[in-house]
């Protein structure tokens, strides 16, 4: 029998036709255009181009704000997805809706934001810099506004995931006699390692490909203050098309292995959570076959 | 403190030391800075904000943000839609890889995607050059714009309208089917009423990221002052000349907006959730 549920073939065709097309145009041809530009002219300009000492120190002040801001948004993610979804408290949903909070803010307003806060004309920043520490048009600045836009993605992956999950497995750990870190450790930990996982790794593409916000703090001083994502945008405005397009292709391999690691992540959790329905229906049978 | 949160007993511990992280960590990332954001606006005085606001380059960039922001939302719910109605229901070559190729935009950073689509629809780019015959000129135009903020929603949509597509129950078309409704009708009365919500949930975040959007647009934008200027190039032209103030009251405006939007879509979630409840 036909199946009564879906489109003539032609119809099939022509959609997902004009469905790849789409994607094709939108999606796959910038990512190939980065690659071709960049190799254009031969791997030996592509090289020198990553190699010349301002797209080096791009390169290193990417990875040092990466290297802060990852490992601070992760604790503060696992923080707010064990309180909130292992406890009940007045306030929850205005507690989500706050770390939401950074997701709805140009990027370009977060570091007007920043500026406003810490600027050499505030009285934080001018009493900072009294003290020897500058933070707008510096490094400071830079590592303030990549944590900022990538505050909420660890949390917001890990919430709806430890809220499925359901907290039977460490009470019962608790109850039986489990102190609370051990508790983290073996049974939470486990079951949401590849949720972290992809939490941490999209926020270490954030974190490196921030443009809007950290272009607003770092003052562009070459060399200095400049990440690859700003290092790429005076290389493009200057027409040197093979060191911008050399630097993009970097950023463009870092969303390449983003999206495998989310593919293998979700391969991975849809498996973890048929292994856990097919345990359940064994030890329901089980119990079953127990009963006289 | 547990009592004035009215936090439930519960035997699991760690709720002190995980809630006073989450807040340390909030207020400090994101409290203070807003709070730096009302503190300079409380000192700009009613007047001050109106004529900056109010002039003719604002209005006009802020005019051009949501416009394009909108009709590329527009874009998206057409195509965002057939991507995942074919991701969902058509079994073609290679799905995985298409499926894993939507969430591009959240990976790539924006300006990389910036000058990749500027480098593609420039009038001799490997789009521009068919385009340009035709008189189409879209880098450097609003019509650019579009594009990449076309790019920057589209896995807002698809990742929203996806799961309601998987969920659908087939029993409904079948019944559907057997009373002699054609795959019009059905789609129609059937699978569009179910999947509307959702379309308009992703809709609503695309467009609201696509207003704030900068990295992506400034590129193929060409920023030719009240012809492709958008609102936040705006802020960072009047930071640019040391007008904070300035910079601060066009700030106030969009976050004004994106506000309205986000209470929109929780709106719009609480309603539809309500119909779903009440459809069981």
């Amino acid at each position: 029998m036909a199946d009564l549920t879906t489109e003539s073939r032609p119809v099939r065709y022509a959609l997902t036709g004009i469905a790849l097309v789409f994607l094709f145009l939108f999606l796959l041809l910038p990512l190939i255009s980065v690659f071709w530009e960049a190799l254009q002219k031969g791997w030996a300009l592509y090289l020198s181009a990553l190699t010349e000492p301002d797209a080096l120190s791009a390169i290193k002040l990417t990875l040092i704000s990466a290297v802060i801001a990852v490992p601070l948004n992760l604790v503060f993610g696992v923080a707010a997805a064990w309180a909130i979804s292992r406890f009940e408290f007045r306030g929850k949903s205005l507690l989500i809706t706050l770390i939401d909070l950074p997701f709805a803010v140009s990027p370009v307003v977060a570091g007007l934001m920043f500026i406003l806060l810490f600027g050499a004309n505030t009285v934080a920043g001018g009493w900072l810099q009294d003290h020897g520490l500058q933070v707008i048009f510096a490094v400071p600045g830079i590592v303030l506004a990549t944590v900022f836009v990538t505050f909420p993605f660890v949390a917001r992956e890990l919430i709806p995931l430890m809220q499925s999950q359901g907290a039977d497995e460490e009470q019962a750990a608790i109850v039986l006699g489990a102190s609370g870190w051990q508790t983290f450790r073996k049974v939470t930990l486990p079951k949401i390692k590849w949720g972290l996982l992809y939490g941490v790794i999209l926020t270490n593409a954030r974190a490196m490909g921030e443009f809007g916000a950290v272009s607003v703090v770092s003052g562009h001083i070459r060399g200095e203050t400049n990440t690859i994502p700003l290092h790429v945008e005076i290389l493009y405005n200057e027409y040197n098309f093979v060191g911008a397009f050399a630097c993009a292709s970097l950023l463009a391999l870092l969303a390449l292995v983003t999206l495998l690691v989310k593919s293998m992540v979700e391969w991975n959790l849809q498996r973890q959570q048929q292994a856990s329905t097919l345990r359940t229906a064994e030890a329901r049978l089980q119990a079953q076959a127990a009963q006289p | 403190m547990s009592n004035f949160l009215n936090l439930r007993h519960n035997v699991l511990p760690g709720f002190r030391l995980s809630f006073g992280i989450t807040l340390f960590w909030l207020a400090l990332i994101v409290l203070l800075p807003f709070a730096a954001l009302l503190y300079s606006t409380a000192g700009m005085g009613w007047d001050n904000f109106l004529s900056t606001v109010s002039s003719e380059r604002v209005l006009l960039s802020l005019r051009l943000s949501f416009l394009t922001a909108g009709l590329a939302a527009v874009i998206n719910l057409v195509f965002g839609f057939l991507v995942a109605w074919v991701l969902v229901r058509y079994p073609f070559p290679g799905k995985r890889l298409v499926d894993a190729l939507v969430d591009l935009p959240f990976a790539l950073p924006t300006a990389v995607a910036g000058i990749a689509l500027t480098s593609l629809y420039a009038p001799n780019g490997w789009v521009g050059q068919f385009l340009a015959p035709l008189g189409i000129k879209v880098a450097f135009t609003p019509l650019g714009i579009i594009v990449a903020l076309t790019f920057i929603g589209l896995p807002f949509v698809v990742r929203t309208v996806q799961p309601v597509l998987e969920d659908l129950e087939k029993e409904l078309e079948e019944a559907a089917t057997c009373l002699g409704a054609s795959r019009w009708d059905i789609f129609r009365r059937v699978i569009f009423p179910a999947a509307l919500p959702s379309l308009i949930t992703g809709g609503t975040m695309a467009f609201a990221r696509a207003t704030g959007e900068y990295g992506s647009v400034i590129f193929i934008a060409g920023n030719i002052p009240m012809v492709s200027e958008i609102a936040p190039l705006i802020i960072v032209s009047k930071l640019d000349q040391f007008d904070q103030q300035g910079a601060t009251a066009v700030a106030l405006v969009m976050l004004g907006i994106s506000f309205v939007f986000l209470l929109l879509i929780n709106l719009i979630q609480r309603w539809a959730s309500r119909r779903h409840g009440a459809g069981h």
